[in-house]
């Protein structure tokens, strides 16, 4: 087994014991809690209420915005993780090239700002 | 060297029937939640290739933002459920065009391997005992493959641009709070001291 992979094998037992952990939080209650429904038990209780209707209702569109303009800035930081780790070696040039990559991206950021964009109304 | 092998038949199986579960399962939503789980188990496979990197970011930008898109997306369609099932005979033809285009370029892709093996050693990318997969990809992706980078970024702008025109309506007459409009307003032009004479209103 490689060096790389034993560097994750906590990460795979953490996974693990955090599923094991999950799923006995969701299993036990069916196996050991005292359950004796009853009509008014089960009610929604004083100030509840019942469903008017169905949850699946549609999601406002600006949802949607918000969404994408997190990966895009999901994504300029994903390609700034390799530029820093290979600053050293890219030079000037490497260096450069990110400036012009952000710049473009803060010229959208510019027109997402003044469009108002980031406000929610 | 058998735990590798068996961690890679554990993350290709679960990969495979979530993959299956994507296209079988009758709520979209799970739908979504099977694809996450296939990318998952995807980003575990390139992590046994030894795509450190990759794999993260498979996690960070698919199962982190692609996937939160695919859920909004989803739960703005209002999906009639049972509407949705009627189609899928009609569309599997095309759907079975489309795997086995991609069924054979991989054939290909492997079988390059297979016709010239040296094909792997002149790979554009040298492979450095002891350098690490991120600074690997850094070492060429801004200087080697600068265009493709800034062609990136131009695109990453088009798509800010255009979900902003596409998506963005402000309702007219919203209030919204300008800070500066309110530290720079001054006493007078807030307050007035008007005497008024008794009897009369102003």
């Amino acid at each position: 087994m490689n060096e790389l992979l034993l560097n994750y094998l906590p990460v795979i037992i953490f996974i693990g014991l955090s599923a094991v952990i999950g799923l006995a939080l969701l299993v036990a209650p069916f196996l050991i809690a005292v359950k004796n429904p009853d009509p008014e038990k089960v009610s929604a209780y004083e100030c509840g209420f019942d469903a008017f209707d169905d949850a699946r209702m549609k999601f406002d569109v600006r949802f949607y915005l918000v969404a994408i303009l997190f990966i895009i800035f999901d994504l300029e930081v994903a390609f700034l993780f390799p530029w820093a780790v290979a600053f050293k070696s890219v030079g000037w040039f490497g260096f450069w090239a990110m400036m012009v990559f952000l710049g473009v991206l803060t010229i959208g950021f510019i027109y997402e700002w003044r469009k108002g964009a980031l406000e929610w109304d | 060297m058998t735990l590798e092998i068996a961690f890679f038949y554990l993350f290709a199986a679960t990969a495979i029937l979530s993959a299956v579960m994507v296209i079988s399962s009758r709520n979209p939503v799970h739908s979504v939640m099977f694809l996450i789980l296939a990318f998952v188990n995807g980003a575990g496979i390139f992590m046994l290739a030894g795509a450190e990197f990759l794999a993260l970011l498979l996690i960070v930008v698919y199962v982190g933002a692609v996937m939160v898109l695919f859920l909004f997306v989803v739960m703005m369609l209002d999906v009639d459920f049972a509407q949705l099932r009627q189609g899928f005979l009609q569309y599997a033809p095309l759907g079975a065009m489309v795997g086995g285009i991609l069924l054979i370029e991989l054939i290909m892709v492997a079988g390059s391997f297979l016709v010239a093996p040296e094909v792997a050693g002149s790979s554009v990318v040298p492979f450095v005992e002891g350098m690490s997969n991120t600074e690997a990809l850094g070492n060429v992706l801004y200087t080697r493959y600068v265009y493709l980078f800034e062609a990136a970024g131009l695109i990453l702008l088009v798509a800010m641009i255009g979900a902003i025109v596409l998506t963005l309506r402000h309702k007219p007459h919203a209030k919204r709070q300008d800070i500066a409009a309110q530290v720079g307003r001054k006493r007078e032009d807030a307050v007035e001291v008007v005497s008024v004479e008794s009897g009369k209103g102003i």
